[in-house]
């Protein structure tokens, strides 16, 4: 590994005491002040003593003029060096006080009992939830649609490949039809789900009922049965996500030189054989990508479920986003769901793990 | 002797008729796929000029079918009858409007400035922090991605009730930020890697500072990659939902969640529906329509090597 930096800096400091001293009074300072507060705030909560704070913000303030004290600290001390670690600092900073902290407070929550509309407040409950998770069809049946979700994935990819081969050969009017397969893309999922799922869809004069009924199917139900239902939600989160997967693979496919389709077809390659035997293994690294990032996005899935079925029928287009959205919307339970979320976030660090994993030996160029 | 001297062959004739077929079958499809897309935007843009028995009729064509009214529009109060008088729904929809322009802007810049420093440094420097080094801080960035935001959803709901921070712009702004920031720092890591570092050395032996050459230098070159990732933020957090939904209520809610309460209450009045969903996909629209290949950019950074 080369751990040396790419941009080389003569740095030629000369860092009084002082002002060393001063960056670190300052952030010592800082953060003697913000475990003050948070003291006093913790003595108010738990009842020792009352300050007279209505919320938690002081301590929000505290730590945010930490937070400054730090940046403006590692120049203080650490001179050119410390100016190199400014350009990470406050995104790592940013990143950790909102994701780090609140997920250590979520497992927090997670082991109990807390109905945010009952005045008893947070109570410690063990394993209880994870008993009641272990025993919810629902929850386990929503982890079952996901993996159906995810396998949809495939089809998504061979329509957009195709569609990006069809991008890729010499057509006119390319820009058009560019912009045109783009456009799901930017729509938001909650008008699109009021637009295709609510109104296109509609049984009695919606068009594509009215196509389905042209076409010979009597009486169309997009949501009636568990599986059209998942299928219909398949399709309609296919048509918002295609767009993503083409455009990734249509730049792969315009990175191969010329030349060895060429040479393909001199040796004497039909169409059909070039493309299986150098278009597309050439194509497995983005294809890998696009494959993973369009998984990353699936997991997310959540916005048409809640506008169009909320779950429905019987929970077979659920997913644990929807489900646990559900689950605190009717029971305001944030302990229960919250472990749900997590168990939820195991699963899949575990998955992306194995998938990464995977595709690295998948995508390895073969020699 | 009219026989032509040079003509095709029988195998090139035949080659030409399936050129042509080939041809006519791609442009079938491409066509038939620009339609799959653009159809339900031509649908909804047409339903919010129809009345009830329009609807019913399941008109298509503008004009042809059906007269095109103002019906939808005079709903929202922004048809021209209404559009000089007051209107309370009109001015709910502004501030729905404004609330999700003034989230998505500011969080896409304050992720879009983050995010483009921390890639550089990333880019150019070595860290070292405890036991990370930057492919570690890296990769640290980059799996925010995974996490699903409903694993973050009920821990920032207790902790905004506490901070007092639900219902408000800020709150959403801070999580926004959150999502798209590994997106930003993916783009942007990409697009300064592509930029050599003898240019920065030049301008440090010019007696540039650090900052000073990023800001001077380096900046003016990256800033197609920072448009794109602009652009790509603000389409990602204009159309979110989730949180909006759960974290908002009366003050801050944005137009998402605005359409999302409109569809359960009181029947479904097609008109009216499509113009409010038409009028929040327009700006998406337009933008994706005019900064395409910014968009495009942004979506295949670090795709191709």
């Amino acid at each position: 590994m080369n751990q040396r930096d790419l941009l080389h800096v003569v740095a030629a400091d000369d860092i009084s005491a002082a002002r060393r001293r001063f960056g670190h009074a300052i952030v010592w300072g800082a953060a003697f002040l913000l475990a003050v507060v948070a003291a006093a705030q913790t003595a108010q909560r738990t009842g020792f003593a009352d300050f007279g704070f209505q919320t938690w913000r002081p301590t929000l303030y505290a730590y945010i003029l930490w937070a400054i004290c730090l940046c403006w600290s590692q120049v203080l001390i650490r001179g050119e060096h410390g100016k190199r670690t400014l350009f990470v600092l406050p995104a790592a900073l940013f990143v950790v006080s909102l994701t780090v902290f609140p997920l250590l407070f979520g497992l927090v929550i997670a082991f109990s009992d807390w109905n945010l509309s009952s005045p008893l407040g947070r109570q410690f409950n063990g394993l209880d939830n994870v008993r009641q998770m272990w025993s919810d069809p629902f929850y386990w049946n929503a982890l079952g649609n996901m993996v159906w979700y995810s396998l949809a994935i495939l089809v998504e990819y061979a329509v957009a490949f195709g569609l990006a081969l069809l991008l890729n050969a010499e057509i006119r009017a390319r820009k058009f039809f560019r912009v045109a397969f783009l456009l799901p893309l930017m729509l938001s999922p909650v008008a699109v789900s009021w637009m295709i799922g609510k109104s296109m869809l509609e049984l009695r004069f919606g068009p594509i009922a009215r196509f389905a009924r042209w076409l010979g199917w009597d009486n169309p139900s997009f949501f009636g049965s568990p599986e059209i239902a998942k299928f219909t939600i398949m399709l309609l989160d296919a048509w918002t996500f295609i767009p993503f997967m083409m455009i990734m693979i249509l730049a792969g496919l315009q990175a191969i030189p010329k030349e060895l389709t060429e040479a393909a077809r001199v040796d004497g390659a039909g169409p059909w054989k070039s493309f299986w035997e150098v278009t597309f293994p050439l194509m497995l690294p983005v294809s890998v990508t696009a494959i993973l990032i369009r998984i990353i996005f699936k997991l997310k899935l959540a916005d048409i479920v809640i506008n169009i079925t909320s779950g429905g029928p019987g929970g077979a287009t659920d997913t644990v986003t929807s489900f646990i959205f559900r689950e605190y919307r009717d029971r305001s339970n944030v302990g229960y769901g919250t472990l749900l979320a997590m168990v939820y976030l195991v699963i899949i660090i575990i998955a992306m793990t194995v998938l990464m994993k995977l595709a690295e030996r998948f995508a390895r160029p073969r020699t | 002797m009219n026989k032509p001297v040079f003509r095709d062959s029988e195998s090139d004739l035949s080659f030409q008729a399936g050129r042509f077929a080939g041809k006519t079958l791609v442009y079938t499809l491409l066509l038939a796929w620009a339609a799959v897309c653009l159809f339900p935007i031509y649908w909804t843009a047409t339903t919010s000029f129809k009345m009830a028995p329009n609807v019913m009729q399941g008109a298509l064509v503008p004009w042809v079918d059906y007269t095109p009214a103002w019906l939808g529009w005079r709903s929202l109060g922004l048809s021209p009858e209404t559009i000089g008088a007051e209107s309370t729904v009109r001015s709910e929809f502004l501030k729905r409007f404004f609330n999700s322009t003034i989230a998505a802007l500011s969080s896409s810049t304050i992720a879009v400035i983050l995010g483009s420093l921390a890639a550089y440094g990333l880019s150019r420097f070595s860290y070292r922090f405890l036991f990370m080094r930057n492919s570690d801080i890296s990769f640290f960035f980059l799996s925010q991605l995974i996490l699903p935001p409903v694993v973050l959803a009920l821990p920032f709901l207790v902790l905004y009730r506490e901070l007092a921070l639900l219902d408000t712009r800020i709150g959403l702004i801070l999580l926004y930020t959150l999502t798209v920031l590994p997106i930003v720092i993916w783009i942007m890591r990409d697009q300064f890697e592509s930029i050599p570092t003898e240019l920065e050395e030049a301008a440090l032996v010019d007696g540039l500072s650090i900052w000073g050459a990023f800001f001077q230098i380096i900046l003016p070159i990256a800033l197609p990659g920072m448009v794109a990732a602009f652009i790509l933020s603000l389409v990602l957090t204009w159309n979110e939902y989730f949180f909006a939904a759960l974290l908002t209520s009366t003050h801050a809610n944005t137009l998402p969640v605005m359409v999302a309460s409109q569809t359960g209450s009181q029947g479904i009045n097609w008109w009216s529906m499509a113009a409010l969903s038409f009028a929040a996909i327009l700006p998406l629209i337009i933008i994706g329509v005019v900064l395409e290949r910014y968009l495009i950019k942004g979506m295949t950074a670090g795709a191709v090597k």
